[in-house]
């Protein structure tokens, strides 16, 4: 088990670095990076600033000394400098990270309490009316794109209804509650359609089994029976999926955010991507690469506790 | 089956009843996609003989006609059926336009990813090794990426523009299909057939096309028609973005992006494009589930 779980932490590693390469390959793929950086209208730039840039990249150094001082400064926390912005990748990031985990958790809450439950009435109203809703439901949500959706949200309750704010953030207990629910509604739509199949066939799957039909035949309560006898069964793969969710929230929230005008990381992406900001793209994307490995390591461990059946090999 | 009206009384000639053609129909249409194929056919048609169809031109701008309801309603007029956008432009006539680019863009990236990725899958699997390893890490590190984000990155880098949105979307599906077709080889290596295939002294190169590939070909096509409707999504997401194709082209993510701080004035600019992206989406949906039940059952989990 120790050493299976050490297995997963040095491929995690592996992957990682990988990851790494990867982004610094991007950064010099197009030969010079500085030609990135500042794009296509940086030709007017002052040649001082120029080589000063190159001997912060260490360009006169080859190639693989390069990828040694990028992995080495990263490691130590040091993402380099946000070019549009003139501040430390990793200030910016920590500046907007609090409101992306708020609007990704809250949605990753609300995708699971609307998903999970329908997902076991669905199954066990196999074939009735509710299931087809319900099933009709998850087809719209895996359909809709996301931006669309949420554009129609600020047409009905914010344009036409007024009811609820059309975006940004808003301070205060309440007023911040109203702009949190359009974004995470939106953003949990798509989350919620994949809980609700995933719980769906893993119910069905053990609403089959001889040891249900059993507990009812004994006469055991329905809701009983689906509750604590079936879905304590089918509840891995939907806590697998979770984690995954969660994950998908980062491309989520790149939208969302943008529709919004969320002030998170998602729409910094997006401003980084105006601004031909390389550095902070890549600080961003290899924080959230880091912080998801982090979170399938812990799942291994929460399988583990669930489920003693599991056994790793 | 589990319907409420058993299917043995369907289409029986003693029942008279008014449901019976609407219910036979009914079942018909659930055995076979009958509906999300009309989808496709129909988009397959628009895209290409799409500008014979357009009523107007949707690339030139009419200042005059800027934001024409569509013709139901008051103000409409029956010249622009669903209407125009900010620039005058007739939505219907962009939405048969974005038809083409969908098509194009989306199949092509499908087809990439999914020969690239079934090829590696074929080669790791087979053969094992070093390769296996290489190819598995980096598989690895692209799963840890946040999709969108790279795919920022990459635009961001060599710029926008056709092949670089086929490039970076067949990115998003080669590494599923390498996973699970690695998975079907390695298991199908060590079948009878293949051995004895050895032993009668066939090449590595002939094993692997006539006796694993159409081992693993069902899975890969039923798979690959499930992950379209995410390819469509993504391309939407990235035109609504500003990181699809560069204008003036026009596609259906770009149309709902640049309209989309006139919905409470024009919905209809942003309304009826994203219609299109769900109707084709959920087409593809459909039909790859079809195809599941109908191809590899064994896949019914995903």
């Amino acid at each position: 088990m120790a050493k299976v779980i050490l297995r997963r932490i040095v491929l995690g590693f592996i992957a990682l670095f990988v990851a790494m390469l990867i982004l610094f390959s991007l950064s010099r793929a197009t030969g010079d990076p500085r030609y990135i950086f500042i794009g296509p209208e940086g030709i007017g730039i002052d040649p001082e600033v120029w080589d000063l840039m190159g001997e912060k990249l260490h360009l006169d150094k080859p190639v693989p000394v390069q990828f040694a001082y990028w992995v080495s400064d990263m490691v130590r926390g040091d993402f380099g400098e946000s070019i549009a912005l003139q501040r430390p990748v990793l200030q910016v990031i920590k500046d907007r990270l609090p409101n992306t985990l708020k609007l990704a958790v809250a949605s990753w809450i609300l995708g699971t309490i609307i998903g999970v439950p329908l997902g076991v009435f669905s199954a066990t109203n196999r074939g009735k009316f509710l299931d087809y809703l319900f099933r009709g439901f998850a087809l719209l949500g895996q359909s809709l794109p996301i931006f669309w959706v949420g554009i129609v949200l600020i047409f009905f309750f914010a344009a036409q209804l007024q009811w609820l704010p059309a975006g940004t953030k808003g301070e205060g207990g309440f007023i911040s509650f109203k702009h949190l629910l359009l974004p995470a509604i939106t953003l949990a739509w798509y989350p919620a359609a994949s809980y609700l199949r995933i719980t769906r066939t893993a119910m069905l799957e053990v609403l089959d089994t001889e040891y249900v039909k059993l507990a009812r035949a004994k006469g055991v309560g329905m809701y009983t029976v689906w509750w604590k006898h079936a879905f304590r069964n089918a509840i891995i793969p939907p806590l697998t999926l979770s984690v995954f969710v969660l994950f998908g929230l980062v491309n989520g929230t790149v939208i969302v955010e943008t529709v919004f005008a969320w002030p998170g990381i998602g729409r910094l992406a997006i401003e980084a991507l105006w601004a031909t900001d390389f550095p902070l793209l890549a600080g961003i994307t290899i924080i959230f690469g880091a912080l998801y490995l982090l979170m399938i390591l812990m799942l291994d461990l929460v399988y583990a506790f669930l489920d003693p059946r599991i056994k790793y090999s | 089956m589990n319907t409420f009206i058993s299917k043995k009384n369907i289409g029986n000639k003693t029942d008279r009843s008014m449901w019976n053609f609407p219910l036979r129909m009914f079942f018909i249409m659930r055995r076979y996609p009958i509906i999300p194929m009309m989808v496709i056919g129909l988009l397959i048609i628009t895209a290409i003989f799409g500008t014979w169809m357009e009523p107007h031109d949707p690339i030139r701008a009419d200042v005059l006609s800027r934001h024409i309801p569509p013709f139901w309603m008051e103000g409409g007029d029956t010249k622009f059926i669903l209407g125009t956008d900010a620039l005058g432009r007739d939505v219907l006539s962009r939405i048969i336009g974005g038809a083409s680019v969908t098509l194009l863009v989306v199949t092509a990236s499908v087809t990439t990813g999914v020969v690239v990725g079934t090829g590696l899958g074929l080669v790791t699997g087979y053969f094992g090794g070093l390769v296996d390893d290489v190819v598995m890490r980096i598989v690895d590190a692209w799963g840890i990426l946040p999709q969108l984000l790279i795919i920022i990155i990459i635009v961001l880098t060599f710029g926008q523009g056709l092949f670089v949105l086929i490039g970076v979307l067949a990115m998003l599906s080669w590494t599923g299909a390498v996973r699970l077709v690695r998975a079907e080889t390695l298991s199908l290596r060590s079948r009878d057939y293949v051995l004895l295939a050895q032993i009668a002294g066939a090449s590595n190169t002939r094993i692997i096309f006539r006796h694993i590939l159409p081992g693993v070909i069902n899975m890969v096509i039923v798979t690959a028609t499930l992950g379209t409707g995410t390819i469509i999504l993504t391309e939407a997401s990235l035109s609504f973005l500003g990181a699809g194709i560069p204008p003036p082209d026009p596609t259906w993510g770009k149309m709902v992006g640049d309209e989309r701080m006139y919905v409470g004035a024009a919905w209809w600019t942003s309304f009826f494009p994203g219609i299109a992206i769900a109707m084709v989406v959920m087409s593809g949906n459909f039909l790859g589930d079809w195809m599941r039940d109908r191809f590899d059952p064994t896949l019914r989990q995903l």
